[in-house]
């Protein structure tokens, strides 16, 4: 369709039609990609071409137009190539207007991020499109901002939504921002909160990125918003569309002339610091004079052997550690307690078991005194020492409290992570060494604490669905010659269900069903793992079954990190209760589940939570194919 | 086989309390009774004679305020402290009389210790640490007239001054002040001038102390880190750094060279003295004796290099003295 209208007075409209038809079809592709290069082409110097191909679009009828700005919008390539095409089809054809600011940019996000600057730069490039512009924003802003659409939205929808704040914010020019400065300052700050408060990293990370844009655009000087967040690919995208490169320099964005300037600031402070540095030091080689006779040599060394560092003694003693904990001054002392805590724990079990609740219940207080590298880690390996050490009273002193007044949200979680990691050393000692390092958390660096260990677990439970074989012996290991007793099976009980005996009763300052989501979402996933741990436990039916009723409750919970918890409760159950009994005993709550599972495969807006019910799905499955595969 | 470290000669109890300070005055013809002054954290600078081992007077004149700088000028009756009451004290006690003739208050809080100079007959030269942050006041004693101030440049931030020493390369020529400071560097400051000749960065924590050979126109400083700075004067008054010498545990408190310029002592604050060749640094002995943080050392003065004697002051309330590397 190779497409060459001779003639100037002939009447576009036939062509417009034509061009309709076909696109609406579904040929965009075809048409366009021989007619946009060639009108790009043809209209770039040429003002009649450009009234052409305006005619040419505008006379595209309403019922075809959405296709035509679609594929004209995508296969352009770049702003200003749009601009010359469309002109201000946008302005005047009220459909066109529909589809370039309100179906693209908000109902639509499967857009790459070409197409976003194809569409906001041609929104800006022209005075009469510019109002448009602000209004765009001013509708970004308000879905970005409102926390529904935080809560509900899936996570790629709201990238693509910050992603179309931050080019349109760098296509803003000085005036602009000026006007609209107090509404871009309260949009912000609502949107910062529902970002905030979710709690999908990912999504805490794009509210903060796109609140430090806002704040630099809006505080040109002065303190502007600054957030502690780990630079990703992701971030460090996002952070590059808020700086324009345009082809033509008609006004420097803000972006561009803060950069310049600070790269101009960044000059004169080199120089400074050259001229501070009187003597920068020019180390001179030490010069080995042999003719200068060494009156040094007379002088004899005595043996120095016994120079070595000087190292604090830790008390030997666990009573001793407690009174060091509690109420020592010398904070040497503290330190290297504090350090030698958990190997004194595991060498001395009698011992700790006389002081265990005592001992835990210091660690859960312990503040940091003094600078110790590791704190937080030692800290816990201390506790998970004494948790393993004396399981069933300190998990009972330890539930206890989870469910007790003041505590702050990160004891609360300390205790669901001890838990955990104890449960994983009792039922797996052997590995003992690399539970270590694998189950140890660092410490938190974002602002509120990641969610490490679940991705961990949530890993192990993947690869054991993959393999999709059940091993009968957890806590042992054909390869290790040396075999010990599961220890968890025991004290599995304790560890489960104080956790969830009282999740449902409100105190002043801990809510599991109202504020305190993050907490939940923990408690589920800790839950998960305990049940993951007890199989082969005697205790596992009952607790599947309490599990389940659990699950059960909570299923509709909104927080999409609850949902994924309790999906990972559900594969846990499914791989831990043997496959008979839980046919047998728990036949109507599995076909339920079974139900609300398939409904999560489809209507659940989280893509990691379809994708964990669907391999539950599978896990039951396999589980009913295999008892059917038994001759009974 | 190297041998084993020797042990104190001696060991001076009495003070009950940490001391922080030591002078030896043991110059005097003989039958003149050398003598070891310490300043201690209680306020009390102890006399101890060295012929009997022991305390022959206690003087008190600090407000019980640690004292932490004791010195001579010409002889061991004319003695001068400083203290945490903020005051320098210089003391006559000559035919056993233990008063304070005169008191200069410097209005310093810190433990920047004072630094005696003589510059002519009856005259001496003492640079202290002053009320304003940055600033060394010099002043001439007896007379207690200020020679100058030396105040860093504005916006230097070098913070305190930690350990100052004055000399002079010889009798008739200018007298020089190397001052230590809080951000780890050292300045080279000419008195009658009142201006910086040179600065140089030696350190990442606070100079602790410093000792300077003014023969060979090298110095050493020691801080709280593990790091020894050796540094040399050229001709042109600049300062540059020539050597380093990593320590085994950090944090030096005093460092001071022996008189003869062949051995030094580093007082540490992991318990032990540590005894350096001067020429070229090479470690010698480590004297581990004390149980706490050792605050001073101090080379005494003997004219027979036979007796010539150091001691340390520790947090511990003792003073061990030792005789090493006399035979030189």
């Amino acid at each position: 369709l190779c497409f060459i209208p001779g003639g100037l007075d002939c009447s576009i409209s036939f062509v417009s039609h034509v061009l309709g038809k076909v696109c609406v079809h579904g040929r965009q592709k075809e048409i366009l990609g021989v007619l946009v290069p060639r009108l790009t082409d043809l209209t770039k110097s040429d003002c009649i071409w450009q009234r052409i191909c305006w005619r040419l679009v505008e006379c595209v009828p309403d019922r075809w137009m959405e296709a035509v700005v679609l594929g004209f919008v995508q296969r352009a390539p770049g702003a200003d190539v749009l601009s010359r095409l469309l002109g201000n089809l946008v302005v005047k054809n009220k459909k066109a207007q529909f589809v370039v600011t309100q179906k693209m940019l908000l109902l639509q996000y499967g857009h790459a991020t070409a197409v976003l600057q194809n569409l906001l730069g041609y929104l800006s490039l022209d005075s009469l499109r510019r109002t448009l512009l602000l209004r765009v924003l001013q509708e970004l802003l308000e879905t970005w901002g409102s926390s529904s659409a935080v809560k509900h939205s899936p996570p790629e929808q709201q990238l693509y939504i910050s992603k179309a704040i931050l080019i349109c914010l760098s296509h803003l020019k000085e005036p602009e921002v000026e006007s609209c400065r107090q509404e871009l300052l309260t949009s912000m700050m609502e949107g910062v909160k529902c970002h905030l408060d979710s709690s999908l990293p990912q999504l805490r990370r794009l509210g903060m990125v796109v609140a430090e844009s806002i704040s630099s655009k809006i505080n040109t000087e002065g303190p502007v918003l600054k957030f502690e967040y780990e630079a990703d690919d992701e971030t460090r995208e996002l952070k590059s569309l808020l700086v324009q490169t345009p082809p033509f320099c008609v006004v420097p964005s803000l972006a561009d002339d803060d950069r310049s300037e600070n790269a101009a600031a960044a000059l004169p402070l080199v120089p400074e610091s050259n001229e501070k540095s009187h003597a920068a030091a020019p180390v001179m080689p030490y010069e080995e004079s042999d003719a200068e006779l060494d009156s040094d040599d007379d002088l004899i060394p005595y043996n120095m052997s016994e120079d070595k560092e000087l190292k604090i003694k830790a008390p030997v003693y666990i009573r001793d550690c407690i009174e060091v904990l509690t109420g020592s001054e010398d904070v040497d002392k503290w330190e290297a307690t504090v350090k030698a805590l958990e190997s004194l724990i595991r060498k001395n079990p009698a011992a700790t078991r006389e002081v265990s609740v005592e001992l835990a219940k210091i660690l859960l207080h312990l503040e940091e005194k003094t600078c110790v590298e590791g704190f937080v880690e030692l800290r816990q390996r201390a506790q998970v020492a004494v948790l393993t050490t004396d399981p069933i009273p300190v998990a009972r002193y330890l539930t206890s409290q989870f469910y007790s007044l003041n505590y702050s949200l990160r004891q609360r979680m300390d205790i669901l992570d001890v838990l955990v990691l104890a449960a994983q050393e009792l039922s797996c000692p052997k590995f003992h060494g690399k539970t270590k390092h694998s189950g140890a958390q660092k410490p938190p660096i974002q602002l509120l604490p990641g969610s490490d260990s679940s991705k961990d677990w949530r890993r192990m439970v993947d690869e054991r669905i993959k393999s999709k074989t059940r091993r009968f012996n957890m806590g042992q290991s054909h390869v290790e010659p040396a075999s010990s007793p599961n220890e968890f099976n025991s004290v599995a009980g304790h560890f489960f269900f104080p956790l969830i005996q009282h999740f449902d009763r409100p105190l002043t300052t801990f809510d599991l069903l109202g504020e305190d989501r993050l907490v939940l979402g923990r408690l589920v996933h800790t839950l998960a793992v305990l049940m993951y741990l007890a199989v082969n436990t005697v205790a596992v039916m009952a607790m599947g079954k309490a599990l389940l009723e659990f699950v059960w409750a909570l299923r509709f919970h909104t927080d999409s990190y609850v949902r994924q918890g309790l999906l990972s409760c559900i594969s846990s159950l499914l791989l831990s209760v043997p496959a008979e009994r839980i046919l047998a005993d728990m036949t109507e709550e599995l076909l339920e589940t079974q139900s609300w599972l398939g409904d999560v495969v489809e209507k659940d807006p989280d893509g990691d939570c379809r994708r964990l019910a669907l391999q539950n799905l599978l896990l039951m499955e396999n589980l009913k194919k295999k008892l059917e595969a038994v001759p009974s | 086989m190297a041998l084993p470290p020797p042990d104190p000669q001696f060991v001076l109890r009495g003070t009950n309390a940490a001391v922080h300070t030591l002078h030896f005055s043991c110059g005097g013809p003989d039958p003149d009774i050398p003598v070891l002054f310490s300043g201690s954290e209680s306020g009390f600078i102890h006399v101890w004679n060295l012929k009997t081992h022991r305390v022959d007077t206690a003087l008190d004149g600090h407000g019980r305020k640690s004292v932490y700088c004791v010195g001579t000028m010409g002889g061991k009756d004319r003695l001068l402290s400083q203290g945490r009451d903020q005051r320098i004290c210089l003391w006559d006690l000559a035919e056993g009389r233990t008063s304070v003739t005169d008191s200069v208050f410097t209005e310093h809080v810190g433990f920047c210790r004072c630094s005696l100079l003589k510059v002519a007959q009856g005259r001496w030269l003492m640079a202290m640490a002053a009320r304003s942050l940055e600033e060394v006041q010099i002043l001439e004693l007896p007379s207690k007239t200020s020679v100058c101030t030396l105040k860093p440049e504005v916006g230097a931030k070098l913070g305190m001054p930690m350990c100052l020493k004055l000399w002079q390369l010889n009798c008739g020529s200018q007298p020089v002040l190397l001052a230590g400071y809080e951000d780890g560097s050292v300045i080279l400051w000419n008195v009658s001038m009142g201006k910086a000749l040179s600065q140089l960065d030696c350190h990442q924590e606070p100079v602790m102390s410093l000792d300077f050979d003014s023969e060979k126109a090298k110095g050493i400083s020691g801080s709280s880190e593990k790091v020894l700075s050796i540094w040399s004067l050229n001709e042109q008054q600049n300062l540059q750094v020539y050597k380093t010498h990593e320590l085994v545990n950090a944090g030096i408190s005093d460092i001071t060279i022996r008189p003869d310029k062949k051995i030094l002592a580093t007082a540490g604050w992991d318990h032990r003295v540590r005894i350096f060749g001067w020429k070229k640094l090479k470690p010698l002995a480590v004297l581990d004796y004390h149980t706490a943080t050792v605050h001073c050392v101090s080379f005494s003065d003997h004219r027979n290099p036979r007796e010539r004697l150091l001691a340390a002051g520790s947090k511990d309330h003792r003073i061990s003295v030792w005789s090493i590397y006399t035979q030189t």
